[in-house]
């Protein structure tokens, strides 16, 4: 019978999330098991819709496996723009805090769910369907485990509801960046783990002699994440069905395992990740060799050594032993290098290809993503030097690094990748429209540079100000002077992320038209061939 | 496999593997890059001697400079203070109108006031000083408990209603409502309002005026312009504290709201307060 044992499971599931609504001992921990409840039940009711009673029919073991990569493809869209409307929404808030809603959309709950959104949701869901397209077709191998990669795509997006819900029914670990409470750690380790199988276990049986390049990116990430996750979450609930626990770390020692975890998800999901992300489709979009093999390895292996090490540079100048500070600093510098590999790799493998940053939009994407890959991974190790830390550390410089990075070299990157894939998973001769492409590059890029540039004047004018002492050692800006100094800021960084928002949006109205199978009657793009071949026809006539 | 080709373009060989169509070159590491990593390592071997770095079984290398930040804190804070320690050893052995008497004692003070208040009180009375509802204004002549350099001195030292603190200034106007009828509030809100502005009803204020004459006076006087001894607000000058016209001052005499300024003395220390009480008195209303 088809999804005969999933339907059995999912009701189990959804009746034991229905016990626990009723024996929560918490109002958060009760209104959070209501919506599990309603997830799986919802879930539960579309098998049983769509259940069969006759065996299902066999897969051809060689195909590629594409279902779980085209729904990834679709979700990442929604996700992405679910998060990045969250993020302007929290960016007017500080311009205009009036615009807090009590209590579920107060800047405090809004900030980890557009934190996740884009991180987790968007960029997860992105990491996890071009993994499983890459890893099959450069290990010719269709994917590990049947119907694994379907658990893993629900999982995670089952994660994905239950984070953001708790976060807006104001149910937090208060950790950055791993703000889930304990049983939704739980869920998300055992979906991890599958995750794991699932890519190890397309490697272990892949038809090709090597691993390529890209397929070690992916799989670090994978692996760090898990210990990351599995560490910085350790923790004892205060009861088995409530939604509150306590670290198992405290202090200084709780602070650094945070900033360990957290500077590595920078690391590994957000740089290994996509790099291997980069390490596919760039050569594919360009059709060109990729640049030095050498190079791939010793930037990897240089990258995942030394990034491991540099989480204590996000806690320079508090209570961490001064030798922590330091070692986290020099891994920082050490890390400019390894992390430029990356960026030489991507931009030389262009050489010879280079017009088509010219008449190929998604070429163009690509090259921006590397552009601003390689300027965050060079403001990081400076923003990790002490001295320029005390001056960057708690002001706004930082949250413009982190979106130069984020809109520059993930979002781009992700968008460009999902160009490439669409029209391929869904057997469109081409995607419906490249204009639309080139529109969603140029607004994007104009949102990041409007974006960073007010972060980052603002941020230095923050930490001018707190530490603007006069002659006489006084202090001279109080702390609410330097917020009133910030608005036109707040506001100029608002407009920034709504040209981005206003990019994907067209994106997505770009890839749902690919989709249905339409294609847009449009000029060919300018100095390419169809183009020449256009203008030379026109001079004719 | 070994399917090595040269590459059209570059003329560099690839490595002979081949992934879904994607083939590697075989260039070598540029020379710009391996060097500026070595440098890099090599330099995070220097640093890493010079400052505390590696860590041992129970303590780390403090490196040949001998640098901690908890004593860069202390050095900066000591130079800090140095800087400013004669001013401030004269400003807690001297008295208010001493300390006035001084140029450039008082010049400082007034400067270390001002940057005080930028710390601790534009929560409350705003960056400019100007205030708000239930907070006053210190800008302005109307003081509610005197505008001496000694009484406002005296007010940051010991706090409004602050209940831990035995010489807090101490005044609790009751609430009217269970003393009087809502008739009498109502005239006498109108009468209130009418020594600074207009009332809607005129014939208000004559009732009003007496029930002011039986329960109020005592505290704000005949005149109704306030009693600095018990902290009891000038009623005329249309200055108000929790808003002006009828219905705010109904509700004020129904049912009083009291607010409360924190002790500073114990956490800012004598000189720091006498800087303070010189700043705001300096703000255009000290008297």
């Amino acid at each position: 019978m088809k999804f005969g044992t999933e339907i059995v499971v999912l009701g189990f599931f959804a009746f034991a999330a229905l016990v626990a609504a009723g024996f929560g001992v918490d109002g958060p921990f009760r209104q959070h098991m209501w919506v599990l409840f309603f997830a799986l039940t919802g879930f539960t009711a579309i098998l049983m819709r769509n259940t069969e009673l006759k065996p299902v029919a066999p897969v051809d073991p060689s195909a590629y496996m594409d279902g779980p990569i085209r729904y990834g493809a679709v979700a990442t869209m929604f996700w992405g723009v679910v998060g990045m409307l969250v993020g302007v929404v929290i960016a007017l808030q500080l311009a205009y805090p009036d615009l807090n809603i009590q209590p579920w959309f107060n800047f405090g709950r809004l900030r980890p769910l557009h934190t996740s959104g884009v991180v987790f949701a968007f960029g997860g869901n992105a990491l996890l369907c071009t993994s499983l397209y890459v890893v099959q077709r450069t290990c010719r191998a269709r994917l590990f485990g049947g119907d694994l990669a379907w658990f893993v795509f629900w999982g995670y997006q089952l994660f994905i509801v239950m984070a953001a819900t708790g976060y807006l029914l104001g149910i937090t670990e208060s950790r950055e960046y791993a703000e889930p409470e304990w049983y939704v750690d739980i869920w998300l380790t055992i979906v991890w783990v599958a995750y794991l199988i699932l890519f190890l276990g397309t490697i272990l049986k892949r038809k090709e002699p090597h691993i390529y390049v890209a397929n070690w990116f992916y799989l670090s990430f994978i692996v760090t994440i898990a210990m990351l996750h599995v560490v910085n979450n350790l923790s004892m609930p205060v009861s088995f069905l409530g939604s509150k626990s306590y670290s198992a770390f405290s202090g200084v020692q709780d602070a650094l395992t945070q900033w360990w975890y957290g500077h590595n998800a920078v690391g590994f999901f957000l740089t290994a990740g996509f790099l291997g992300m980069m390490y596919y489709f760039v050569p594919k979009q360009a059709n060109r060799p990729v640049y030095s093999y050498r190079l791939s390895i010793i930037h990897f292996w240089a990258l995942i050594f030394l990034y491991i090490w540099a989480g204590p540079h996000h806690l320079h100048y508090t209570a961490l032993p001064d030798w922590a500070q330091t070692l986290g600093m020099v891994f920082s510098i050490m890390l400019w290098m390894p992390s430029w590999g990356g960026m030489i790799n991507g931009l030389m493998t262009l050489s010879g290809a280079w017009d088509k940053i010219r008449t190929d939009p998604i070429i163009r994407m690509m090259v921006a993503a590397i552009a601003f890959y390689g300027m965050s991974t060079f403001e990081g190790p400076v923003m990790a030097i002490k001295a320029v830390n005390s001056l960057s550390h708690y002001t706004d410089w930082t949250i413009g690094h982190v979106h130069s990075g984020a809109l520059g070299w993930v979002g781009m990157i992700s968008f460009g990748a999902i160009y490439y894939m669409v029209p391929k998973l869904w057997n469109r001769e081409r995607l419906y429209s490249l204009r639309l492409v080139t529109w969603h590059f140029w607004l994007a890029t104009f949102g990041i540079v409007v974006y960073a540039a007010a972060m980052w004047v603002s941020g230095i004018m923050q930490g001018l100000m707190w530490r603007e002492y006069d002659e006489q050692g006084l202090l001279v800006y109080s702390f609410a002077e330097t917020v009133a100094a910030m608005h036109l800021y707040y506001v100029m960084r608002a407009i920034g992320g709504a040209m981005y928002l206003s990019g994907a949006l067209i994106m997505a109205w770009n890839i749902a038209m690919t989709i249905l199978g339409y294609r847009r009657e449009e000029q060919p793009m300018p100095g390419s061939l169809a183009g020449l071949r256009v203008a030379r026809s026109g001079a004719r006539r | 496999m070994s399917d090595e080709q040269i590459d059209d373009i570059s003329g560099v060989s690839t490595t002979g593997h081949e992934w879904d169509g994607i083939r590697e070159l075989n260039n070598p590491l540029p020379r710009w890059w391996i060097t500026t990593f070595y440098v890099t390592i090599a330099w995070a071997i220097g640093y890493t001697i010079a400052y505390p770095a590696w860590p041992l079984l129970h303590s780390a290398t403090k490196g040949v400079l001998g640098y901690s930040s908890r004593n860069g804190v202390n050095n900066e804070l000591a130079a800090a203070e140095a800087g400013k320690g004669k001013y401030v050893a004269a400003i807690e052995s001297k008295s208010l109108p001493e300390i006035a008497a001084d140029d450039a004692l008082r010049e400082f003070a007034i400067a270390a006031g001002g940057a005080a208040y930028k710390v601790n009180c534009t929560q409350c009375h705003g960056s400019g000083a100007q205030g708000s509802k239930g907070f006053p204004n210190l800008n302005d002549d109307d003081w509610l408990w005197g505008g001496k350099a000694e009484q406002i001195e005296q007010t940051i030292m010991h706090g409004i209603r602050f209940a831990s603190d035995p010489d807090t200034r101490l005044s609790e106007m009751p609430a009217f409502g269970d003393l009087i009828t809502a008739d009498q509030i109502a005239q006498v809100s109108a009468y209130v309002a009418s020594l600074s502005g207009k009332v809607k009803d005129a014939s208000l204020i004559e009732p009003g005026s007496k029930v002011f004459a039986e329960n109020c006076v005592a505290c704000h006087g005949d005149n109704a312009k306030g009693n600095r001894e018990f902290g009891a607000p000038d009623l005329t000058d249309s200055i108000w504290l929790y808003g002006g016209g009828e219905t705010a001052i109904a509700a004020q005499v129904r049912g009083p709201k009291h607010g409360v300024m924190p002790a500073w003395l114990g956490r800012l220390g004598e000189a720091k307060v006498k800087e303070l009480a010189l700043y705001v008195h300096s703000l255009g209303g000290g008297e």
